[in-house]
């Protein structure tokens, strides 16, 4: 008996034995909602204290903390960021157990474009580009993603890669095929690029923003079942809507917009909280944390500090509004409208596994594991980018977007269900791969983003709506991923780095 | 006759003791987690006795004959139990509840015995002489296995074979009692056949028995299996037939004692000969002490570290008699320090230097280990290495895994060093490759050292030349995030498994 057959064994038996028997402990962590609810009742006590700070950025997600990398890196110093977390990295927020490091949220970040010349300059800095060869990037061997990276679990069993290739028609590889030479004909316009905003805007292509995906793919022709599913998951794991709830100029943006043709990743144990942890070292003099903004005009801003319970006013030259869009409409004065921001709610759950889940039909584990039939995006493996060769436990961290109905009703779905409700269903869809999963996690922690990004839904992409937001709002400038319809780390970066240089081009 | 059932007492009481350690012991060998088997086992085991003790009101008549049954019957049940227990473990799901009910069904019938014997003794002694003299055998009997359980019997019979010894003495104070109270039993016959039969029932099992710990392996190897232990980090088995001793890992051969000379010494002196004098050794892998024993004779040498993950590995072959015979007790050198650690995760954090690594891992096959042979694993043991410095790597086979060895190979090239391959015959194994990996360009030693087994001054310029059926092809670098070479191997050994 070997040791895996001795594992399994064992499993047997405690599944034989004790089901259900293992007490699984855990909780929702993160964002308090009573904070989110005391700004709403406007039970906030009016400021008692006042002080002047030139520059003031309102959150401390990656729009707000990169705002402070460009300023800092520019040499201006007289900034403060204002974040409501104890901690700042908003999505890209990160947890860590005995075993790993983990996200809980934003958990890679693609070979930077050519364009995304700032996200180049942050890895430089990070040590994450090493230097340049033929004029490409070359990265760190440890922070790209290990082999293998991907994995579908389709008609039981485990495949390499996410395009669906076991039991695929010749009509599904065939409008897989054409699917991709549309896609490499985008590539070769240079069509789409990242950050977004410098996407060609010849007629044809703005066309494409006012049907869905779903839409624009049965009106090509193509209704291959594969390359639907495919086109839907896609759109579920980088908007959490589904594809006929996305705009088509949105979804060929993700697919056309990376300059090389292959998969490669960049990631960590902790996913993008590697990077914001180390933004928050370089700016941890300007990061105000439990500082609750509830109000934002030209040339101040108040906020409540959680911890002293006492209201603060800032006077300000410059405001950058580093927040989700759809706050504005709260916090800020005379704001445009922001009824065309939507949000898609999702469930992020980090599960605590005592030992890995068998090796059953297929492929090894791999990085991202994608479950076939179902509405979750499967788990992606904490301890995947350990160098570690003995690693007998593990942290799984599930992705689901809650993209079935209106996000109204799905995002109170999300928040009445409770959390041994929750864990069951995570317990229940995980275990089509890994039937013992039960026996094998010990705790299971929730985060619950009732907005957790943008909703690109057809005509949002170049609406005028949007674009007002990117534009300076008198003194305050918006930065967000939210401005370019797409909750990509290059974006919030681009957004952050743009209002800052704003602020220094005055 | 008092004196003959006071020992009695003394032998069922050990018999009583040596079950429960047995099921506490056994239990935490196959399962783990000691702490709560042993403790859960112990308290049920004392509930079921005190069931016993309860049921023994309703045994009216025929006591004697009831107390020679039961006798036969525990020492049947628990002399079969440890036996019983391991062949229940390979091939049964519900092993706990079987073990459960094994410890429920001796106890109670262990239980049973005391207060039998007490009625029996009742009129042959006064009631407070009674009660003291059978409760002393009876604590006795238990001090006497507690001492020998973990001192003798467990290491030297093993849990089988103990077993069937304490249940053959049941059965022996079973025989005993039948022609001790032979006037009294009305079917005497009937118990003699009994007693028979459950005799040689553990006769049998106690001279078959070590075959029943390796029963369910057995059929994986074709020697003998001599030790087989499951650490956290992987299996160990050790095979011998004849002379010829073979470890496994996860049943993957390491070595056959036959041989293993070829294999290490190929591994070690083309590289060690080549350095002026190296003094500072580093051994990634190599738990066996086997490369080592060869590093170790070089008198330049001064210090040697070696980084292996299992720390039963350096364990056990750095005291079972055996196996240090193999390395000649290289693990006890004064210049070796063991660490246990991961490999690729101590080459980070370590700030030594070296003159020569022996880079000894199990072959890429799956991507775990392949990690170990990638451009960042190089990258780093080219850190950990002098300027002079030399690094020998197991590679797998050139023969049967053309693509995975050169893949290997410019993988060692790709990370700036000078990549030198080598191969040899090891008849275990076959053709086996090696890559010496050095910062100045490799030239072959026109000298090897002498009086080695199989590596020579004539045979050295040998290793270094490839026939065509194993020359260099052209293949991609081995790195963390395109793993080709587990993909290589894993289509290559699949062939010639095929």
């Amino acid at each position: 008996m070997n040791r895996r057959e001795f594992l399994a064994l064992g499993a047997g038996l405690t599944a034989g034995c004790t089901r259900n028997a293992r007490l699984i402990t855990g909780s929702f962590v993160g964002a308090s909602h009573d904070i989110g609810h005391m700004l709403r009742s406007g039970s906030i006590p009016a400021p008692t204290m006042e002080r002047r700070v030139p520059v003031v950025i309102v959150g401390g997600g990656v729009a707000g903390l990169s705002a402070g990398w460009h300023l800092a890196r520019n040499g201006f110093q007289d900034f403060e960021i204002l974040e409501l977390e104890e901690e700042a990295g908003g999505n890209s927020r990160s947890g860590e157990n005995r075993i790993s490091a983990y996200p809980w949220g934003a958990h890679y970040v693609p070979p930077p474009t050519k364009d995304s010349r700032y996200v180049r300059e942050l890895f430089e800095e990070l040590g994450v580009i090493t230097g340049y060869a033929n004029g490409e990037p070359v990265y760190k061997d440890e922070y790209l993603c290990f082999d293998p990276q991907e994995r579908l679990y389709i008609h039981g069993r485990w495949q390499d890669g996410l395009i669906p290739s076991i039991g695929a028609t010749d009509q599904d590889r065939e409008d897989l095929d054409r699917f991709e030479e549309i896609i490499a004909g985008y590539k070769a316009r240079h069509a789409f690029t990242i950050p977004m905003e410098l996407s060609r805007q010849d007629k044809d292509l703005l066309e494409l923003d006012s049907v869905s995906i779903r839409d624009s793919l049965d009106a090509r022709g193509l209704r291959s079942p594969a390359l639907h599913w495919y086109v839907n998951y896609a759109c579920r794991d980088d908007f959490g809507c589904t594809s006929g709830d996305v705009s088509a100029w949105a979804a060929i943006h993700y697919f056309s917009s990376r300059d090389t043709n292959q998969n490669a990743v960049l990631t960590w144990p902790e996913g993008n909280g590697w990077i914001v942890k180390r933004l928050r070292e370089r700016l941890r003099n300007s990061i105000r944390p439990a500082a609750l903004v509830f109000r934002v005009t030209q040339d101040r801003v108040d906020y409540y500090d959680i911890h002293e319970k006492t209201s603060t006013t800032i006077h300000a030259d410059r405001i950058i509004f580093a927040c989700p869009a759809f706050l504005a409409r709260f916090l800020v004065e005379n704001a445009p409208a922001t009824d065309a921001f939507e949000y898609a709610p999702w469930l992020v759950a980090n599960l605590t596994l005592e030992a890995f889940p068998m090796q059953r039909a297929g492929v090894p584990m791999a990085w991202d594991n994608v479950i076939h039939d179902s509405d979750a995006l499967g788990y992606v493996v904490a301890t995947h980018q350990s160098l570690r060769v003995h690693q007998p436990q593990t942290v799984f961290t599930f992705y689901y977007p809650l993209a079935g109905s209106s996000p109204k009703s799905e995002r109170a779905r999300l928040l009445n269900t409770d959390w041994k409700a929750w864990t069951d269903f995570i317990l229940d869809d995980l275990s089509k791969p890994h039937p013992e999963i039960r026996e094998l996690v010990s705790n299971i922690d929730i985060m619950r983003w009732g907005h957790a990004m943008v909703r690109p839904r057809p005509g949002f992409m170049w609406s005028e709506a949007r674009r007002r937001f990117t534009k300076p709002f008198g003194r305050i400038h918006f930065a967000h991923s939210d401005l370019s319809g797409v909750s990509l780390f290059e974006e919030a970066q681009y957004r952050g780095v743009t209002a800052a240089q704003w602020v220094l081009d005055r | 006759m008092v004196y003959v059932l006071l020992i009695s007492v003394f032998v069922i009481a050990s018999c009583g003791l040596v079950y429960e350690l047995i099921a506490g012991t056994l239990a935490s060998y196959l399962l783990g987690d000691s702490v709560m088997y042993f403790s859960t086992i112990i308290g049920t085991y004392l509930f079921a006795m005190g069931i016993g003790s309860y049921l023994s009101r309703f045994i009216g008549r025929g006591l004697v004959a009831r107390f020679i049954q039961v006798e036969l019957i525990v020492g049947v049940i628990g002399g079969s139990s440890a036996g019983m227990l391991f062949i229940v473990f390979a091939y049964i799901e519900s092993f706990r509840l079987i073990l459960y009910a094994q410890v429920i069904a001796v106890g109670v019938l262990v239980g049973l015995e005391i207060p039998l014997l007490l009625r029996i003794l009742k009129d042959k002694l006064e009631f407070k002489d009674l009660v003291s003299q059978v409760l002393t055998f009876d604590y006795l009997g238990a001090l006497a296995v507690s001492l020998l359980f973990p001192l003798i019997l467990a290491p030297r019979l093993g849990l089988v074979r103990t077993c069937f010894l304490f249940g053959i003495l049941n059965v022996l104070v079973a025989a005993w009692a039948t022609s001790l109270f032979r006037d009294q039993i009305a079917r005497l016959s009937s118990l003699r056949v009994q007693s028979a039969a459950a005799l040689i029932f553990l006769l049998a099992g106690f001279a078959y028995g070590e075959r029943l710990t390796t029963f369910a392996e057995e059929s994986l190897y074709t020697d003998e299996v001599v030790f087989a232990t499951t650490t956290p980090y992987q299996r160990i088995v050790i095979t011998r037939w004849k002379d010829d001793v073979r470890l496994f890992l996860n049943s993957h051969l390491q070595f056959s004692s036959r041989d293993e000379y070829r294999y290490h010494e190929v591994l070690v002196h083309p590289g060690m000969q080549w350095l002026k004098s190296p003094k500072r050794v580093l051994i990634l892998g190599g738990g066996d002490g086997l490369a080592l024993r060869e590093v170790l004779k070089y008198d330049s040498v001064e210090s040697v570290t070696m980084v292996d993950l299992d720390p039963e590995m350096t364990r056990l072959f750095s005291s079972n008699e055996l196996l240090r015979q193999l390395n000649g007790g290289s693990l006890r050198s004064p210049k070796l320090k063991v660490i246990n650690a991961d490999a690729f995760v101590w080459l980070g954090e370590s700030t030594d230097t070296f003159d020569f690594a022996v880079v000894d891992f199990p072959d890429p096959t799956n991507y775990a280990l392949g990690k170990l042979y990638t451009t960042t694993f190089y990258n780093l043991l080219a850190h950990r290495l002098n300027e002079h410095g030399a690094a020998a790597i197991q590679s797998t086979s050139p023969l049967y895994a053309r693509k995975s060895y050169w893949c290997i190979v410019s993988t060692v090239e790709s990370a700036g060093f000078h990549a030198t391959p080598y191969h040899a015959y090891v008849p275990s194994f076959g053709e086996w490759g090696y890559v010496l990996a050095t910062k100045l360009p490799y030239s072959v030693p026109t000298v090897a050292m002498k009086d080695l087994k199989f590596v020579s001054t004539i045979l050295l310029p040998g290793l270094f030349q490839f026939p065509a059926d194993m020359s260099r092809v052209d293949t991609e670098v081995n790195h963390l995030n395109n793993q080709v070479l587990v993909r290589y191997y894993e289509s290559e050994w699949h062939d010639v498994s095929q």
